[in-house]
């Protein structure tokens, strides 16, 4: 039977002024500000800059207050947010090439050309906790070196002078967008890498960490990581030429693969590219690596039925607001759905029950 | 570089006076027949100041427009940039077309859209000298029994209803009126 | 443009309008508003202040194929002095503020007055910039690898 029903106003008003509450916590403790998290939760803001595919670190910092530090709740807000925004345009591809790094490693260059720059990284620490963060706060003060502006040329050019790495061959296509056009598979490398660099920071990690596990094993080399802040050019039509809108902080991933030859290409290393907004290289370096094993068909490689292989699988699972909107919505009122299988069940549990009676 | 004469025109409260001249695109789309006021732009010659307003309201630069030749000027260009963004197509590319009725055919080279994809079709504004409620009759969504207006031909808007659930939508401006002939509409000669 | 982001010092000659618009589009809203407080100049606005989105563009393997990265937010204003002269404004964030006072900026940069302001309000911006950027890049260089040969293979 359904049951029109109308209701619980109250009780979400309610829940509602809860949530601030509990968002509020302790009064004795002061509250937090959007500048500290921006300021000293900033790989947070930067994740939330990612997967919310929007460049505003205040805004993000706001996001992540307003979800209590659910991260992927914040992406949602911002998601949300910048579907009001105005396009008032795109801007000139970046060049990572012109980038003031604070970071640039090479895993397979020890003496590469502008050298191999630690930066501000959690590597070599020995991950115990800080007591004194707990403490007494801190005022730290980084060491500073002299230093002349020198160029920091991207590894894979070194390779490419001997023909030792594929090309990548320049092209001006535009590429398709899809936050404005639907998906349709199968996808362009400019549609993957634009939903990989969306897409769950856990989710493309897990599929990178499948690849070197053995599932649509690349053999990735980082060949290069740099992170650091690139300008933003656009052209404007009213000036008649482009001018810099900003500047942003990026993480690059290049990764060199092994590769034996194919039917169609020759032995030489391949490559996979991450770039993510923000210092952000665990989701740089697994985006390569996914980028990589989805490249099998134009490399003429196998499909060993892996899932990083899989286009259609990593493409239409990778969005975790798509995926948290589908599955949290399973918890909201069903009562209707549930009721006709309520009703389907029991009119298959009494047919059984009349066939073993007269079967008896 | 856009001559600095063209940047003026533009909507004085651009969230408050696009919101009221989508609330009257959309009615004029909706009640096929009707003509409703939309001010606002004062775009240059040689564009009415409803096509202006419409175009404010509609267009972005996801939006590649067409101009006929009766409105491809430089100065509409240059507006139109300065303004809406919009990227300029051919004919065949593109979400709109903006010219008098003459200029723009033929119009079977508009986007009609997909079977899966009916939006990605053209919407046509056609500038016309006047508007009024004299001329074929319209039946159809959103009309109650029937309208009239004041069409500049009948003939193509009977194969354009004929492609449904394809074909391209118009808009009819003059001056400051706009009038909207969706697909869906149904034109006889009276 | 200037292409390099290490740029070490402000350009001793004047500034070139795309250099300027540049700075201003990168600079502190508070820092600007400091160097250029109210009032602004008499002016009629072309397009009143508007927030909105930019879609970034990388490449795949840096020098491939485009792709889209993600949006930034950007606040764009246009406006013109009593004299005639416009001035663009476009700047990183979402201060209508400052994306107002960038084009006001940018209009009087064009007139007679130029070459004052590029002394009393380009050149310091260009110096913060510079020095901040200076500052972040001697910390990554403090971070740079020496190696030291312990024993070469062919030596063994």
């Amino acid at each position: 039977m359904y049951v029109a029903v109308k209701g619980g106003e109250r009780a979400i008003d309610n829940a509602h002024a809860f949530l601030a509450e509990e968002r509020r916590g302790d009064m004795a403790v002061a509250e937090i500000g959007t500048d500290q998290i921006r300021e000293q939760l900033r790989l947070a803001v930067n994740r939330v800059m990612a997967e919310g595919s929007l460049y505003d670190p205040d805004l993000a910092a706001l996001a992540i207050k307003q979800a209590r530090g659910d991260l992927i709740e914040a992406v949602f807000l911002i998601r949300a947010y910048r579907t009001t925004l105005p396009r008032l345009g795109h801007a000139t591809p970046v060049e990572t090439a012109q980038m003031a790094v604070t970071r640039r490693i090479s895993a397979t260059f020890k003496d590469a050309p502008g050298g191999q720059i630690l930066g501000p990284t959690f590597d070599y620490t020995h991950r115990l906790l800080d007591f004194t963060l707990m403490a007494n706060g801190e005022a730290p003060n980084a060491p500073q070196a002299l230093t002349k502006a020198s160029p920091v040329p991207h590894i894979t050019t070194f390779l490419g002078r001997d023909g030792l790495i594929e090309a990548a061959q320049p092209d001006d296509t535009p590429p398709p967008d899809l936050t404005r056009e639907p998906m349709e598979l199968p996808a362009s490398r400019a549609t993957r890498l634009q939903a990989i660099t969306r897409g769950d920071e856990g989710f493309i990690l897990s599929l990178a960490y499948s690849t070197q596990r053995g599932y649509g094993r690349t053999h990735a080399f980082v060949g290069e990581l740099r992170i650091g802040m690139v300008e933003v050019e656009m052209d404007i039509p009213e000036l008649g030429f482009a001018i810099c809108i900003g500047e942003v902080e990026l993480t690059e991933c290049e990764t060199v693969n092994q590769f034996k030859g194919s039917k169609t290409e020759p032995p030489q290393f391949t490559r996979g590219y991450g770039l993510t907004f923000g210092q952000n290289e665990r989701k740089s370096i697994a985006m390569s690596l996914v980028d990589r094993a989805l490249r099998w068909k134009e490399l003429g490689e196998d499909f060993t039925g892996a899932p990083a292989q899989d286009e259609e699988f990593v493409l239409m699972h990778a969005d975790n607001v798509q995926a948290t909107g589908f599955l949290e919505h399973i918890k909201l009122p069903h009562y209707v759905d549930f009721q006709s299988e309520l009703e389907l069940i029991r009119k298959l549990r009494a047919e059984a029950m009349a066939q073993n009676e007269a079967a008896e | 570089m856009i001559a600095p004469d063209t940047l003026s025109g533009g909507l004085a409260d651009p969230a408050t006076d696009a919101a009221r001249a989508f609330r009257a695109c959309l009615t004029a789309l909706s009640r096929p027949g009707t003509i409703v006021a939309l001010r606002g732009a004062q775009p240059p010659a040689p564009l009415s100041i409803a096509a202006g307003t419409l175009l404010l309201t509609l267009l972005d630069g996801t939006t590649p427009i067409f101009l006929a030749p009766s409105h491809d000027t430089p100065a509409v260009r240059d507006w139109i940039t300065f303004h809406c963004g919009a990227p300029f197509a051919p004919a065949e590319e593109a979400a709109f077309a903006l010219g008098t009725w003459a200029a723009l055919q033929p119009v079977i080279r508009f986007a009609i859209g997909q079977p899966d994809y009916p939006d990605r079709a053209c919407t046509l504004i056609i500038e016309c000298p006047a508007l009024s409620a004299n001329g074929p009759r319209l039946r159809g969504p959103g009309i109650k029994d029937s309208a009239h207006l004041s069409l500049p031909e009948t003939a193509a808007f009977q194969a354009n209803r004929a492609l449904f659930p394809l074909g391209f939508d118009a808009f009819l401006t003059a001056g400051d009126q706009l009038a909207g002939l969706p697909r869906s509409t149904i034109v006889e000669d009276i | 443009m200037d292409k390099s982001p290490q740029m070490s010092s402000p350009a001793p000659a004047p500034m070139a309008r795309p250099d300027w618009l540049g700075l201003l589009a990168r600079s502190r809203p508070a820092h600007l508003a400091a160097l250029m407080p109210d009032p602004l100049p008499d002016h009629h606005l072309l397009r009143a202040p508007e927030i909105g989105a930019v879609m970034l563009r990388g490449r795949a393997g840096a020098t491939g194929a485009p792709f889209n990265l993600g949006e930034m937010t950007v606040t764009r204003c246009s406006l013109r002095l009593s004299c005639g002269t416009v001035g663009h404004g476009y700047v990183q964030g979402r201060d209508r503020s400052h994306a107002l006072r960038a084009a006001a900026l940018d209009a009087l940069l064009q007139t007679a007055e130029g070459a004052a302001l590029q002394t009393r309000i380009l050149t310091l911006l260009a110096a913060a910039e510079a020095e901040a950027r200076q500052t972040r890049a001697a910390k990554a260089a403090a971070t740079k690898v020496e190696f030291f040969t312990l024993v070469r293979g062919e030596d063994a």
